[in-house]
Order: C-alpha cells, then structure tokens, then sequence
C-alpha cells in the first residue's frame, strides 16, 4: 500500500491520464510541483480553476475561448468572406501559428467515419451550410488532414456546398524543408500531380 | 503463434497514445485484427491508410489472443482515390461493408482476390464501377445470399431475363413474370452483362445488390443497418451526369 498522502495520490492518478504522462512521470511531475510550490503548484493551481470555470467552445465555430462567441468571430476585420474548416481547435492553432490566414473558421470536431459511426450531423456540417448563407461567405477552405478520413470529410462537404459558394482545399505535396530521398511514394505522386510552371 | 501474410487495411483505430489496433482482411487468414507497435506514431501512421496493402507478420502467445503486427506496406491505394470523389466513396464502401460483414479470422480467397482486383482498379481505371458492382454480387455469393441470374426461376429460359424475385434473388423472364410483374425488382442491364450503360443504370445495378444486402445480409448478421459508407457512395454515383 502506498504511503503517500491520498490526495497527492488522486493529483497523481489525474495527472497520469493526460496525455504524455503514466504514473511514474505523473509521480514525478507532482512531486516537481510540490516542491515549485510557490512557482508552480499556486499558479498552476489557479490557472486551472480560471481556465476551469470559463474555458468553453464558441457557439458559432466551434473554437475554444472564454466567451460564448469566440475572438475570431467577433473580430469584425475578420469578416474576409472566407471560412477555413478544420478538423479540430489543434489545427486552428496550428493555422493561427502560420499567421497567414485572416478569415474565420469552423472545426468540425472530427471526420467522418464509418467504424466510429460518425455521421455528417455528427460534425455540424448543418452548420457550416448555415454560416455560409449567413455570413455572405465566397470561399470555404477545406484545411483537412490527407488521410482517407479527411478527404472523405472534405469531398462530402464539397458536395454539400456544391454551386453555394467556392471550395478550395490545401496543396498536397513537398513540405518546406523536405527531401524527395525522405518522401512517400504517395506524397510524391500528390506533389508531381499538383506540379506548377515556374 | 506466428503467420506472415498479404491484406489489404480496412481500419485503424489509435490504441493508447502510440499504437493502433489494425483490421486487415488478408488473403489466407481472412479479416484479422491486431496491434501495431508505435502505429500511432508521425513515421507510421501516414502508411496506415484504409486500403493500403501490406505485408503483415502477426505474432500472439496464444491463437485466441489479439497479437500484434508488424507492417511493411506494400502498396498506397490513398492518393489514386484522394482525388477522385467517387473513387474515395467505392474505397470507404468496400473497406466499411468487408468490415460489417466478414466474419474474423475466416478466410474467404475468391472473395479476397475480388477485392483486391477492385481496390487496384479504383480511381487508375474508367472500368472500375463496374467492378464494383460485380464485387458487391461476389460479396453476396460469397457470404451465401448470392443472386442467380443464369436462368428464369419459372420457365427455366434464359432469354429475355427482365426481372429479379425479391425473395430468391433469382432472374425472372417476363413471360414467366405475368401477373407477379408488379411485386419483382426490375433487372437492370448492368447486373446481367456487366456491359457499361451509364451511371443510372449502374446505380439501378447497386439498388438490386443493396437490397439483398439490407434485406437478406444484414438481418442474418443482427438486423444493424448497412455502413452509412456505402450509402453515400450510392448517393454520390446517382448524382454523376448520366454521360460521363
């Protein structure tokens, strides 16, 4: 039986689901919080509980935020015409990280799959048709990932957008910095089919 | 317990943070689950692709045990249909209706050999909607509700076969149709020449193949409905321009 506390015991068993963590590097970050107690335990403790009490998924994309429209969606120089639709908050980070895209967006919150029994209403797919009637959009971009769920995703709300608005996807091909020696024979093929006149 | 074979993925699911519990139907061990090691992972995951085919090796300590796989893939089927939205919706279709309806760890090589011939048809070939449709007959032979479309069920003719009987999935003429004309399915000529005759008549072709699989299959393996898969696939063709 376990000597310790049963409170550090329940921080510990939380801690071990997260992601990254088991219970001996779960074990191990409590007792470093423990010990930061004033640096990080105190912090991190009331971040939490503000994060806890006010974190929740914007009513009209699907972002995360404090409010129930999110900053994206109220920023009014945001209102570009263009939707990106990606699969979830971490693609819309990994998007905003870029910097390059000042239009809004939609997160499905997942893709389409027939062994996981989700369906297209599932997705707020619905939605996404709605906000496009709504907010004069003239381009939706498909931001899904090149998997055979994702481009299932994103030819079915091809269809279901068909002759309402532009839909565009991302380029498949060479990532910056990659070498054709490293790369799939799929990725290859995706890149020469796409291929531009310099 | 140790095997190596050929199979062609049907699903992943992640397992924990980095592995993932493939379904794979293989040529000599039929639909066969296992775990694969770090399948989850950047290096590995992209090869797991619903269709690729791979080279497995399954080990278990014991045969009832779900075992785990090492996978060498072989063939990316991903990017012939990325591009091709009917192509993508026959893949997702044969993949999710072998899934619902193979038993596991059966094996089933002439059904096998079919879905590979499909599968390497998707999307490189003009042919392949075609091919669909005779794997769907091949998937209801094999699975003991296959159609018998050689003969008329009342008169023994083969000539003039208009129709098909609900019931047996047997072809009917229509001279010996006569009054039951009305209550029969209407045989679509792709069903019985495989000739091409445009999308809507192949598509009649699937709502025959569809039905039996409805009405006959799925209730034999529990009453749950058809993967929602096939039905979009279905959806999709009927909305092809009838010329192309």
């Amino acid at each position: 039986m376990s000597d310790t506390p049963k409170e550090i015991d329940a921080l510990i068993a939380l801690m071990a689901k997260l992601p990254g963590l088991g219970p001996r590097s779960a074990r191990r970050a409590v007792l470093h919080l423990i010990k930061k107690r004033a640096l990080l335990l105190t912090p991190l403790a009331d971040a939490m509980h503000a994060v806890g009490a006010s974190a929740r998924e914007c009513l009209n994309c699907g972002n995360i935020g404090t409010s129930e429209i999110c900053a994206i969606c109220t920023d009014e120089a945001r209102a570009t015409g263009q939707i990106c639709v990606v699969e979830d908050v971490a693609d819309l980070w990994a998007m905003e990280r870029a910097g390059v895209f000042r239009g809004r967006y939609h997160v499905l919150g997942g893709t389409l799959s027939a062994l996981d029994a989700v369906g297209p209403e599932d997705l707020g797919i619905p939605r996404l048709t709605t906000r496009v009637k709504a907010e004069a959009i003239t381009e939706v971009i498909l931001a899904l990932n090149a998997t055979i769920d994702g481009q299932t995703t994103a030819h079915y709300i091809a269809d279901q957008l068909e002759n309402k608005v532009t839909v565009t996807s991302l380029a498949q091909g060479v990532p910056i910095g990659g070498e054709l020696d490293y790369l799939d024979d799929g990725t290859i093929s995706a890149a020469l089919r796409a291929r531009k006149t310099l | 317990m140790q095997w190596r074979d050929q199979g062609a993925l049907l699903s992943v699911r992640q397992h924990g943070e980095s592995s993932a519990i493939i379904e794979v139907f293989t040529a000599e061990h039929g639909r066969h689950l296992g775990v694969v090691r770090g399948g989850a992972s950047r290096r590995i995951a992209p090869l797991l692709q619903p269709g690729a085919q791979l080279d497995l090796t399954w080990r278990a300590r014991l045969d009832e045990h779900i075992g785990s796989y090492n996978v060498e893939p072989l063939k990316s089927r991903a990017v012939a249909v990325m591009g091709d939205r009917l192509a993508l919706a026959a893949l997702n279709s044969v993949t999710s209706l072998l899934a619902f309806v193979l038993p596991e760890r059966e094996s089933h090589p002439a059904l096998y050999g079919h879905t590979i011939a499909l599968l390497d048809l998707l999307g490189n070939s003009s042919v392949w909607n075609l091919a669909y449709l005779k794997w769907e007959m091949a998937l209801l032979e094999e699975m003991g509700f296959g159609l018998d479309l050689s003969s008329c069920a009342a008169t023994g003719s083969r000539e003039d076969l208009v129709y098909i009987s609900p019931k047996t999935g047997r072809a009917v003429s229509s001279q010996g149709a006569g009054e039951w004309a009305d209550r029969l399915l209407p045989m679509p000529q792709s069903l019985l020449s495989f000739q091409w005759a445009g999308h809507q008549d192949l598509a009649a072709g699937l709502k025959i193949t569809g039905f039996f699989l409805e009405n006959h299959l799925a209730p034999a393996l529990g009453n749950t409905p058809l993967p929602g898969a096939r039905a979009r696939f279905v959806d999709r063709l009927a909305r092809q321009p009838s010329d192309e």
